[in-house]
């Protein structure tokens, strides 16, 4: 009985050695490669800074807008893939008329100084918003456009 | 790799004392510390988030950032950040309504109008990288645990998929990934963090609602936005030591 | 893989809280388990404390823990998305959780009470089964015996005291066993339903209570399929346990609702409604009402009022199969109800039990079934109804 339970531990005890991952515990209750596991992915945005270091104009131009504060990857979507290989993967131009309005159509939830607008009652009826705004560098406080100007075609 | 002569004698040190114990040291020296990752020091760091909830304007940015990401299953069940809309009548209501279409992916149609004498907001969430997390207690075999610098992290390969810690997390922050059959949650986008650069959703997010900090930095802005703003934590009474603090968050928030 | 789960929701849920995550399988786990404690305190009652009366169902109700002790962990390893990692639970235990202690708990109370208590109980019977038979049969039975034959008065005695012995350390690892299963789910801060340090003790107690109702039931069926006649002193004894166990059970639960009811917190009317509603049927009717309330009357009707034999043994029978449905109604509505409502307290969501899935409505009655499988092969290999002759204890 007693010979049974001590090559029992024994057994279990070789079996632990050999079974626990390496490096396991030596920074908490877990096994050290972890965290190196969760480093691993490839990045799939590739943030503001590595846009800029090719497209070196666009910084000072958002700068100048109200639109300072804005990502790039938030409007033209994520772009590492660009970014590691500029020529393979082209980003999609996006689409003003649907683009904008993620952000800026008119809700009650919303911050109140948010701008905001019924694209019912706002725009030119081309369902753009490139016409008049500049999406890199908008006006800080957009001035109603002249009745005839916004009926330009 | 390299493996300069203190280390080489160490093992081979071992290697003589402690036989069942060499094989693994020498594949532990091989396969190196991840510590010792250049330009990244694990004890320089402690990472935080900080939400302004006045600014979100819940345009859903950070949640198809995160997808994209993390590669997070698009079902409407599984989100490692989403978006809440509250919509509070009179504005002190014990029972906002509330909905999180999608999680906040496509945005939020409207659904409310003006002028019905309500109060209503966004507000995002996630995993808030408990000090104190609740979750990482009940992991029965450390697959799921808090690094140290302040991050609650999964070891997909280790996890049972037991699915405790879906139970243990008062905040609803973790899933079962049901290709892995492990648990998903919020990694503060570890592997973009530790290369100096902040998360998708802080990354995509138009107001600057969402903010990254590092409180160990001290020259780190979250600083100033704690001091400068007076914050909240979800659910206090849970005593998780969240790090993800809320500025301007209404107390119907749960 | 599955339909608009969403669709389910009533009210708000966090998105992540759609999904159930722990299904039909974590109900039976808590149940297997009670129903192994439960039998085991039945068991050692006749063992340490020398209650003559339940002697006839001592080595059933042993082998009964048995059967259902190897089911136990089936449910959770059918749950797990990787069971090929469960080991890992032996090797690197995360000391601060709860769950972690679960393989080691289950492994001391399979391996150093239970079977081992089997063993010295039925070992004098194996060995002399050994030597009446032959060939394949002899061989089983010597290696059962550990090839040992010794049956000497002496060895015997020392069996006994061994056993006995056991028999006082199994008490406290029996309640170990279940109360620790209510502290997993008691120590879920995040879950209301959950959370409150009743849940050991009240687990404990609904474990006897099924444990007791189900050794009755096994006694009395096994009398019946043996045409032998029921030993009335001794399922008398059995019900007056399981009455007096039912009714300390029935007050913890009834402190805990109170207290809740009373306290009010942040989550109560969330819980009222679900209990109200989603909860009714498995709640009030089956776990109070039918599981409860009924079975204890009936007991009480036993203890105040003379009734015939036949009248005892219909009750008995009746009141240990609504006990058994009540307790796994009680399971169900700990496991399944802390999972209906939202931690948020804005919404509720259904629970959908599939049929044919690995986590679904079928493994669930096959693991259910399969301890009577095991106890009907335990059964045939040590039989609970011959007395061993010549026994110390009792000489």
């Amino acid at each position: 009985m007693a010979g049974l339970f001590v090559v029992g531990l024994a057994l279990f005890l070789v079996a632990r050695k050999v079974l626990v991952p390496v490096g396991f515990g030596e920074l908490g209750h877990f096994r050290t490669g972890a965290i190196a596991d969760n480093r691993a992915p490839k990045l799939v945005h590739a943030g503001r800074a590595a846009c800029a270091e090719c497209h070196s104009d666009e910084p000072d131009r958002l700068k100048s807008g109200a639109h300072r504060g804005v990502g790039c990857e938030a409007c033209h979507g994520a772009l590492g893939a660009h970014a590691a290989a500029e020529t393979d993967v082209k980003p999609a131009r996006p689409d003003t008329g649907t683009l904008c309005l993620g952000c800026h159509r008119q809700s009650v939830s919303k911050p109140a100084g948010f701008p905001q607008v019924d694209p019912k009652e706002h725009g030119d009826g081309s369902g753009s918003c490139g016409g008049c705004h500049d999406p890199h560098a908008p006006a800080e406080e957009p001035k109603a456009p002249p009745a005839e100007e916004a009926k330009k075609p | 790799m390299t493996v300069d002569r203190r280390q080489l004698l160490a093992g081979l040190g071992k290697l003589l004392v402690l036989t069942p114990a060499a094989a693994a040291a020498w594949e532990y020296l091989e396969a190196g510390r991840p510590e010792e990752a250049p330009s990244y020091r694990l004890a320089d760091h402690w990472w935080a988030m900080v939400i302004d909830v006045e600014a979100c304007i819940g345009c859903g940015s950070c949640v198809r950032a995160c997808k994209t990401e993390n590669g997070v299953p698009l079902e409407p069940y599984y989100f490692r950040t989403w978006v809440e809309r509250y919509h509070v009548p009179n504005g002190v209501s014990e029972h906002p309504e509330v909905d999180s279409p999608n999680g906040g992916y496509d945005g939020f149609p409207e659904r409310y109008r003006p002028g019905d004498g309500a109060k209503s907001f966004f507000v995002p969430k996630l995993c808030n990288h408990c000090a104190h997390s609740p979750c990482t207690q009940v992991c029965p075999v450390g697959a799921t645990f808090d690094s140290p610098d302040g991050v609650v992290l999964v070891d997909k390969s280790y996890c049972l998929g037991c699915r405790y810690c879906v139970q243990a997390c008062p905040y609803g922050c973790r899933y079962i990934d049901p290709r892995t059959n492990t648990v998903d949650k919020c990694s503060l986008c570890y592997h973009r963090i530790t290369k100096g650069l902040t998360t998708a959703c802080c990354e995509t997010c138009p107001t600057d609602a969402r903010r990254l900090g590092d409180l160990k930095d001290p020259k780190d802005p979250i600083h100033e936005f704690l001091r400068a703003h007076k914050v909240q934590v979800l659910k206090p009474q849970m005593a998780t030591g969240s790090k993800t603090w809320y500025a301007g968050l209404d107390g119907s928030v749960r | 893989m599955h339909g608009d789960l969403t669709t389910l929701v009533q009210g708000f849920m966090y998105p992540n809280e759609v999904e159930l995550q722990w299904s039909v399988l974590i109900v039976l786990y808590p149940y297997i388990t009670g129903l192994v404690a439960g039998a085991f305190i039945l068991a050692s009652l006749e063992r340490v404390f020398r209650v003559e009366a339940v002697k006839p169902t001592y080595r059933l109700a042993l082998l009964t823990a048995l059967a259902f002790l190897i089911v136990a962990p089936l449910p959770l390893q059918l749950h797990l998305g990787h069971p090929e990692r469960s080991f890992q639970m032996y090797l690197t235990p995360h000391t601060q959780s709860a769950m972690a202690m679960f393989g080691f708990v289950y492994l001391w109370y399979l391996m150093a009470v239970l079977v081992l208590e089997i063993w010295l109980e039925y070992r004098a019977e194996i060995v002399r089964t050994a030597q009446e038979s032959a060939g394949l049969k002899r061989q089983l039975y010597r290696a059962m015996a550990l090839w040992s034959d010794d049956v000497s008065e002496e060895a015997r005695r020392l069996d006994d005291r061994i056993g006995y012995v056991l028999t006082i350390v199994g008490i406290p690892s029996a309640f170990l066993l279940h109360g620790y299963v209510g502290f997993i789910f008691g120590s879920i801060k995040a879950n209301p339903w959950w959370s409150t340090p009743l849940m050991p003790i009240v687990f404990l107690f609904s474990a006897i209570v099924s444990g007791i109702a189900l050794v009755l039931l096994m006694y009395m069926a096994t009398c019946v399929a043996k045409r032998i006649p029921i030993d009335m002193r001794c399922v008398d004894t059995i019900a007056k346990y399981l009455f007096y166990a039912f009714l300390i059970d029935f007050a913890l639960e009834g402190i805990d609702l109170l207290h809740r009811m009373y306290e009010a917190d942040e989550s109560f009317k969330s819980l009222d409604f679900m209990v109200k509603t989603k909860l009714f049927v498995s709640q009030i009717l089956l776990q109070v009402v039918f599981g409860g309330l009924l079975p204890i009357t009936l007991l009480a009707l036993t203890q105040v009022a003379k009734l015939t034999d036949g009248a005892r043994k219909a009750i008995y029978a009746l009141s240990g199969v609504l006990t058994l449905v009540g307790i796994f109604a009680m399971r169900w509505n700990v496991v399944i109800g802390g999972q209906l409502f939202s931690k948020s307290f804005l919404g509720y969501t259904t629970y959908k039990m599939s049929f044919a899935h690995r986590e679904g409505l079928l493994p669930a009655i096959l693991l259910m079934l399969l301890p009577f499988a095991i106890l009907a092969v335990l059964v045939k290999l040590l039989p609970p109804w011959h007395e061993p002759e010549a026994d110390p204890r009792r000489a």
